[in-house]
């Protein structure tokens, strides 16, 4: 990377690519050029948790997917996640989780392998001390063409996974409040399934590529910005690796339990997010240590580290060898997320090509209705405008605004937020019908 | 003659344009055949190293850093391409143009059910950039010669602009790839 140094003695990296983000680094240096301070700047600041107020609750899983490009699916499936509970579906039809969960493991998939082939491998391949001017993808593209070529298409096939799950690659729009708008039909099912054989041999063979790398440079790949950290992810009720729901749980950089099973929805309970002058995102924190020490890794490492086993055989035994390396404590190398990343994508793999094979993702229940607790349910109306459309997919335009969802809300809000999803839920009328092809207008 | 020249960039967006230019997938290997990346995320290069023939842009303007990259993209380059929603509209960023800047600052620094900020202090360092009261398309900052739509504009559309412009023949754009969600 190029660096420029100022009149100030700083050093400034900006920007900072090779991340999935976008970010900004600067090196303040003393009279004798020691470090004095070194910071790691997000550079980017929108406004999401402002402008999405407001809106109608259907429209999030397609606007807050926006935040990022790289990883939108991720977004997508946790903002539908909220609008489930919104119109009070607590159980999504099988054909409904698993098209999800097919769509999360596409989205690892491809994002893994891009993450690993496309933003790490140039420094493996082609030396950390390389010529900055060849250390990229299309450096490595030039030297090792078949390597990239593999690259290539292992995130083209998880991007077809999105594609066939979310109906684009990038930004789909399956996901749904109460479920999903389309199943996995039988000819895109076969196509995917003629070439997961490959992914898994591929998946396979970047591990053992990658676990090569590390063997060999085992001093610097241990020891480099190595330092223990507390680590947090969701795991299933049973302690079992998840990407797509499951529950909260962190552990100290030993591997001792800080806090195990928390719902997701009480994460303001156990997690705040401290405000610093000199970046536009927060700095999380695990709210019973505080600020100073509160702080955690997420990500592949922090999942591996943190799951009792995987449900995928290749995948489960591959992640007992890593272990080892933790000598009894957690794996705290942060040159081991590329390791635990590796795991995953081949924990992806293997997932995938268990749901091609499940029926229930040609199933036609595809969305739930609202259960409404507590105020008795409207009778059925006339759908109006767009709210037609949707209500045709077993969707109701008024579902989970009146009665049930409301509830819900003041059980997954913090109280000093309820005032404000009271006035939300006001504007959250219907469209009026403004006669046929004609646009919509809010009330 | 030479290869020729593209530079690119994301500004306040998503990355997910620079992701459907990836998804042009094999083709990627015949395009570093064709052209040389200049500044651009995809090969590190962080300044210009000369004029450019190519420069696409990804994302709005909205802060001062984003005014500096847009106005030395049209500086250094011959042709410049907006690419997606937020280049072209301003996108989804730009729907906090409905909102008064301090109120987003507030929500996401002050009020939020997570925030810890005892002294109550909005990110102000001479660091980060300062960003403007809206979310501006780049055509109401620089000229822009064309556009790509699309959230994301897909692979197939991305293909047909750049051979077309590398090639010169007259450019076709069938329904699928310019229509969107």
């Amino acid at each position: 990377m190029s660096a420029t140094k100022t009149k100030e003695r700083k050093i400034v990296i900006s920007p900072v690519t090779r991340v999935e983000g976008h970010g900004k680094v600067t090196i303040r240096l003393d009279e004798k050029g020691k470090v004095d301070q070194a910071r790691f700047h997000i550079v980017e600041f929108r406004g999401f948790e402002r402008f999405a107020q407001g809106r109608f609750y259907w429209e999030m899983p397609v606007i807050i997917q926006r935040l990022c490009g790289i990883c939108p699916v991720s977004h997508h499936l946790a903002a539908a996640k909220a609008t489930d509970l919104i119109v009070g579906v607590d159980q999504l039809s099988p054909t409904a989780e698993k098209m999800r969960r097919l769509m999360h493991l596409g989205q690892t998939f491809q994002s893994h392998a891009l993450h690993f082939f496309h933003l790490a491998s140039p420094d493996l391949l082609l030396g950390f001390d390389a010529d900055p001017k060849i250390r990229n993808v299309i450096g490595v593209a030039l030297k090792h063409p078949d390597l990239v070529k593999m690259a290539i298409l292992m995130r083209k096939y998880g991007q077809e996974v999105i594609k066939a799950t979310a109906g684009k690659k990038v930004h789909g729009t399956a996901a749904i409040p109460g479920g999903i708008n389309k199943n996995l039909s039988v000819p895109e099912r076969d196509e995917l399934k003629k070439d997961i054989g490959q992914m898994l041999e591929w998946s396979v063979a970047g591990l053992n590529l990658l676990k090569k790398f590390y063997h060999d440079d085992i001093k610097r790949m241990s020891g480099f910005a190595a330092f223990d950290s507390n680590h947090l992810s969701i795991v299933a009720p049973d302690g079992r690796f998840d990407l797509y729901d499951g529950n909260l749980r962190a552990k100290d950089a030993a591997g001792k339990l800080i806090f195990d099973q928390v719902k997701n929805a009480d994460y303001y309970k156990v997690i705040q997010e401290e405000v610093r002058s000199w970046s536009y995102m927060k700095f999380p924190f695990i709210k019973s240590l505080g600020p100073e020490k509160g702080w955690y890794r997420v990500g592949p490492l922090a999942r591996v580290n943190n799951c009792d086993y995987m449900d995928a055989p290749l995948a489960e035994k591959e992640r007992q060898e890593f272990m080892k390396l933790g000598e009894g404590r957690l794996v705290n190398a942060t040159m081991a997320y590329h390791w635990a990343r590796l795991i995953e994508l081949l924990y992806s793999a293997e997932k995938i090509q268990e749901l091609l094979n499940d029926k229930d993702l040609q199933g036609t229940e595809l969305v739930r209705e609202a259960r409404h607790r507590g105020h008795p349910r409207r009778d059925q109306q006339e759908p109006v405008g767009s709210g037609a459309r949707r209500a045709q997919e077993g969707h109701r335009p008024d579902a989970g605004v009146v009665g049930g969802g409301a509830q819900l809300i003041e059980e997954v809000l913090p109280r000093r937020h309820q005032a404000h999803v009271r006035l939300r839920r006001l504007r959250l009328q219907p469209p009026l019908h403004r006669g046929p092809g004609r646009p919509l207008r809010l009330v | 003659m030479g290869k020729v020249k593209v530079a690119t960039t994301a500004m306040t967006s998503c990355f997910g344009c620079h992701m459907s230019i990836l998804d042009i997938d094999e083709r990627l290997l015949d395009l570093i055949e064709l052209v040389e990346f200049d500044k651009s995320p995809i090969d590190d290069i962080k300044e210009f190293t000369g004029p450019v023939d190519v420069g696409i842009i990804e994302g709005g303007v909205s802060n001062d850093e984003n005014l500096e990259v847009i106005r030395s993209f049209r500086k250094h380059c011959k042709i410049l391409i907006s690419i997606g929603e937020c280049a072209i509209e301003g996108g989804i960023p730009a729907m906090r143009n409905a909102v008064p800047l301090k109120e987003c600052l507030e929500e996401a620094y002050l009020k939020g059910p997570t925030v810890y900020n005892p002294k109550g202090r909005i990110p102000d360092d001479p660091d980060i950039p300062m960003l403007m009261n809206k979310v501006y398309p780049v055509h109401e900052v620089v000229k822009v010669d064309y556009f790509m739509p699309g959230c994301p504009p897909p692979a197939d559309q991305i293909w047909a602009v750049l051979t077309a412009l590398l090639t010169g023949k007259p450019i076709e754009l069938p329904y699928e790839f310019i229509k969107k969600d």
